[in-house]
């Protein structure tokens, strides 16, 4: 069948097919970690084997979400916080479909919160970037989920009363199966994460540390990163949930102390997707559901043989 | 009134058993050559408190339920007792006996459960039952099914007595039964049956009965149908394979027929956090494509406002239903009202670009979804289906053969790869998605992880490719050709001819209605014009885009026109003045928001007073009258 010949096509493909003929030029600041991630996707995608036109990409709204402009894939530049659960249902729809979702910290911890709770419960066969600057973007600085306690802003005079989020915690205790912390500083180490989260079957939630040089200077892109993988101060299991969960919970605690720890935190290659899930209790099809509409020999039911002799 | 009907109320407490006794009992009767209808009344709780269903029966067709009814089967409300204990909690034991007397009409019948309900309990109802000509059949029903071994068998004990004392033949119940129950209850509940039906005839004379079941014919196969299954089973016809939802009543029954069967057909079914998430699913499989409906009632409805906006940014096809229930915020969960017509019409910002519909009667809820999907998927707008609680859980028969259609799955303006591949999309190489340039404004699209398709969907004003943009020329065209669209989904929409017409063409009055009201306005209007009142009745069904034209050509070819809906505040008849922009001086409004739809007499009465008499009093039914502007 024809109808998706894009998804797995097997040929080399050269970065600069993700980048659009419209509009090249992104609009982000000058030094904006945004760019990191764009470019960590470009490495990514063609390494991981994934053509622009098999790849969807749905973002939320926010300096982030413009992402889709920059990256020339199929996208759904959707609404703010609900990237995840449009994607969520392309992935079902359509399981060869690589799905991206990203957003930013606003967007994917704070209005989308709840998804992203839901969406990483669901363990979808899907990767999941977080732009997370720490501060609300495109709407001029506020505070977010994850600025630190204390911060203030036009929207918080007196300085937070709140303890920011633990997006790393939460997403492993939700249920997501690959969790890693990388930062636009580190441009080898987001392409590797990237690219391993692409390749993970399951949901992969990326936590990327970006700098708003425009609202949020007071944030850390000059202290030193750390990988925690790399680093023999921090020896852990990253496939042991409990190991991984006290590195996340000491990686959070400190994170707005000076101490930036990144690296792959926890990596569950057994769990199955959501899609196989499914699949094994006959809540889905094998075939993907879209092609269905494209076989002109399936025989579509009708109420009228299956159902209707209930009702007489 | 016909008066050869059978209106026969069964009443208990919530989760006794009322809805399936009665849905089998409405079977036995379609099976026996008869024309039924239901309406059910419920509280929101899971057991206990005050519920019934009414099963109107007769030979000829029935689109609505009746004024009053004229047979009670009272049956214990059990969870008022505790059983073991016998005590009894509050005062809700008498309630099914009590609360139903209102409504009995004079003549009528009472099967009581003596068992449970003590009828000397009741002020006055020795006097009553004199006044109003009530024949009454004390039945120690629950002993009766206690001794054949389960209690809850009492309603087939009442069902017995029912058949005893209306004539019925137990062959179409001990049909049903068979076909109905699994074998292990089926031989004790046929026992009971017989039993009390026995016991019925041999205690009471019963030869004449008071209150008899009609004989009737049918010429086809019936089948039961509620507006949920035929809403579910038009969707599932039109190709629909993917559902999200999270429950609210009364949207649920569509969310559950759907989910247990799309499996079935290959299809996906997702229950999620939320309802902003529900209608994004749709959107996100929709675009993936495959063709996706979500839904919701009233609050879970708000919830999905973003959502639906996006859709009709991005031109993504999708089908929400919204099942109203009364207002505002939590409301009545259970009771009917139609009052989200304005909130369905108008949520969401910005220009709104979708379709909103709005069945009469169980078969125009399966047409209506078929046709919010064929609607949705070739124009790429999101349609909204809407109906209320009482359209989804009223039940009906319907012939077989109304469903007996071809399957659509079509996805409308799709491009396949090889057109993808022959049509050069625009000189920069391209594709173009949402170009201007085309007939009826829609533009054809593609499937993410088809060649040479891609493109980006945004909820941002955007150009041709799908970026974003905010050129003054390119937003006036977009917004433009977008919106050009509903003149042709009017266009077809006149094709399709959806509203029902009542009454002779050129009579003196009229009655406007929309959605569930409509074929009690029907059953008025038959009764107004054998009473010597010409009038006729137009049950508008499509809300959005409105026949303007049509119902203009109505309103101007009588002399006044009375709208009926079940809101408080005249929704449907603002809607209507809005469009027609003149006939303000017309039109005046019979509204009702008890939580009780409409009884036919209630029209009749309504009219007679407000229009015929003119008096504008249309009190007494708890309706309210609004006159015309200007009165
Ligand atoms: C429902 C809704 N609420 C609010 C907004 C306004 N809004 C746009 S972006 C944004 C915050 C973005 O912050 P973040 O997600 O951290 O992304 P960033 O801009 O920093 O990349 C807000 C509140 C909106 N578009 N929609
Ligand atoms: S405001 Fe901040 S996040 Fe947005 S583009 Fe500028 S630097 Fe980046």
């Amino acid at each position: 069948m024809s109808t998706f010949s894009a998804i797995g096509e097997e040929r080399e493909i050269d970065r600069d097919e993700y980048t659009p003929g419209v509009e090249p030029q992104p609009t982000w600041c000058p030094g904006c970690g945004d760019f990191s991630v764009l470019k960590a996707l470009k490495q990514a995608l063609p390494e991981v084997g994934r053509t622009p036109e098999e790849t969807l990409l749905c973002t939320g709204i926010g300096c982030s979400g413009k992402l889709n402009s920059y990256l020339d894939t199929y996208g759904f530049h959707t609404i703010h916080g609900r990237s995840l659960p449009v994607a969520r249902a392309a992935k079902l729809a359509n399981p060869d479909l690589e799905v991206i979702a990203a957003g930013g910290d606003g967007d994917g911890y704070g209005i989308g919160g709840n998804h992203f709770v839901h969406t990483a419960r669901e363990n979808h066969d899907m990767t999941y970037i977080v732009f997370n600057n720490e501060i609300f973007g495109l709407t001029k600085g506020q505070t977010s989920p994850t600025s630190p306690k204390g911060h203030k802003s036009k929207t918080q005079p007196s300085g937070s009363a709140k303890e920011p989020i633990k997006p790393l915690s939460m997403s492993l205790n939700a249920g997501a199966s690959y969790v890693a912390r990388t930062a636009a500083v580190n441009p080898n180490q987001a392409k590797e994460i990237i690219t391993e989260a692409i390749e993970h079957d399951g949901f992969a939630h990326v936590d990327f540390l970006t700098q708003c040089p425009t609202w949020n200077k007071d944030a850390r892109q000059y202290v030193p990163y750390i990988d925690v993988n790399e680093s023999d101060d921090y020896e852990f299991d990253k496939t042991d949930r409990v190991e991984a969960a006290e590195m996340m919970r000491e990686t959070e605690e400190s994170l707005y102390e000076g101490e930036v720890l990144t690296g792959r935190f926890y990596v569950d290659e057994e769990r199955p997707s959501y899609g196989a899930e499914k699949q094994a209790i006959g809540e889905m099809p094998d075939e993907p559901l879209a092609e269905r509409y494209w076989d002109d020999d399936y025989e579509w039911e009708r109420s009228h043989d299956m159902f209707l002799d209930k009702h007489a | 009134m016909t008066d050869d009907e059978l209106i026969w109320r069964i009443s208990g407490g919530s989760g006794d058993g009322i809805a399936s006794t009665s849905q089998n009992f409405a079977k036995a009767l379609m099976r026996s050559g008869l024309n039924v209808f239901t309406h059910r009344h419920y509280p929101s709780r899971i057991r206990g408190g005050h519920t019934y269903t009414e099963v109107r029966a007769s030979a000829d067709p029935v689109e609505s339920r009746g004024d009053g009814y004229n047979f009670l089967l009272a049956l214990g409300d059990s969870f008022a007792r505790n059983p073991q204990e016998e005590a009894v909690y509050g005062n809700e034991e008498i309630k099914p006996l009590s609360e139903n007397l209102d409504e009995l009409r004079e003549g009528g019948v009472i099967v009581y459960d003596e068992g449970l309900l003590d009828a000397s309990e009741i002020p006055n109802f020795d006097e009553r039952v004199e006044e109003n000509d009530w024949h009454v059949f004390p039945l120690d029903l629950r002993g009766l099914a206690r001794d054949q071994g389960r209690e809850v068998m009492r309603n087939t004990a009442g069902v017995g007595a029912t058949c005893a004392l209306t004539g019925m033949d137990l062959d179409h119940v001990q049909d049903l039964m068979r076909d109905a129950m699994p074998e292990k209850i089926l031989e004790p509940n046929l026992e009971i049956l017989q039993i009390a039906y026995d016991q019925v005839r041999e205690e009471y004379d019963v030869d004449a009965p008071d209150v008899s079941v009609p004989t009737g014919e049918h010429d086809e196969t019936q089948l039961l149908m509620s507006g949920s299954d035929a809403i579910s089973y038009g969707a599932i016809d039109e190709g629909c394979r993917f559902i999200a939802g999270y429950p609210m009543t009364p949207w649920t029954e569509v969310f559950t027929i759907m989910t247990q069967n799309l499996p079935k057909l290959g299809g996906i079914s997702e229950q999620v956090e939320d309802e902003i998430a529900a209608a994004a699913l749709a959107v996100g499989a929709s675009h993936a494509g495959v063709k996706a409906m979500s839904g919701s009632s009233g609050g879970g409805f708000a919830l999905m406002s973003e959502p639906l906006g996006l859709a009709e940014m991005t031109e993504t096809p999708v089908v929400l239903v919204e099942a109203m229930r009364a207002g505002p915020s939590t409301g009545m969960p259970t009771k009917p009202e139609q009052s989200d017509l304005e909130h369905v019409l108008y949520t969401s910002q910005g220009d709104s670009q979708r379709v909103v519909l709005a069945p009469g009667t169980v078969e125009e809820a399966y047409e209506q979804s078929r046709l919010a999907f064929r609607l949705a998927y070739e124009y790429q707008i999101p349609s909204i289906l809407l109906y209320d609680q009482k359209l989804g859980g009223e039940m009906k028969n319907v012939p077989k053969s109304h469903f007996d259609r071809e399957p659509n799955p079509t996805l409308g303006k799709t491009l396949s790869e090889d057109a993808l591949a022959d049509e050069p999309h625009s000189a920069d190489g391209k594709f173009h998605r949402f170009q201007h340039d085309v007939e009826d404004g829609v533009s054809p699209r593609s499937i993410p992880g088809q060649k040479g398709g891609r493109f980006l969907a945004t909820g941002n004003e955007h150009d041709p490719t799908g970026h974003i943009a905010e050129s003054p020329d390119n937003r006036v065209a977009q917004i433009d050709r977008r919106t050009q669209k509903l003149e042709a989904i009017r266009d077809d929409l006149d094709e399709e001819d959806t509203g029902s017409y009542a009454g002779p063409e050129d009579a003196e009055y009229g009655i406007l209605t929309f959605g569930s009201q409509q074929g009690t306005v029907e059953e008025a209007v038959g009764r107004l014009n054998d009473a010597g009142i010409s009038v006729k009745s137009y049950g508008v069904s499509d809300m959005l885009p409105f026949p303007t034209e049509q119902v203009e050509a109505f309103v101007a070819s009588v002399d006044e026109v009375l709208v009926v809906e079940m809101t408080a505040s005249g929704q449907f008849r603002g809607l209507v003045q809005k469009n027609l922009g003149r006939y303000g001086e017309k039109l005046s409004s019979l509204l009702k928001y008890n939580g009780n739809p409409f009884e036919p007499a209630e029209i009749v009465d309504g009219f007679e007073a407000a229009v015929v008499e003119g008096d504008g009093d249309a009190s007494g039914h708890q309706t309210t009258f609004v006159p015309a502007a200007g009165d």
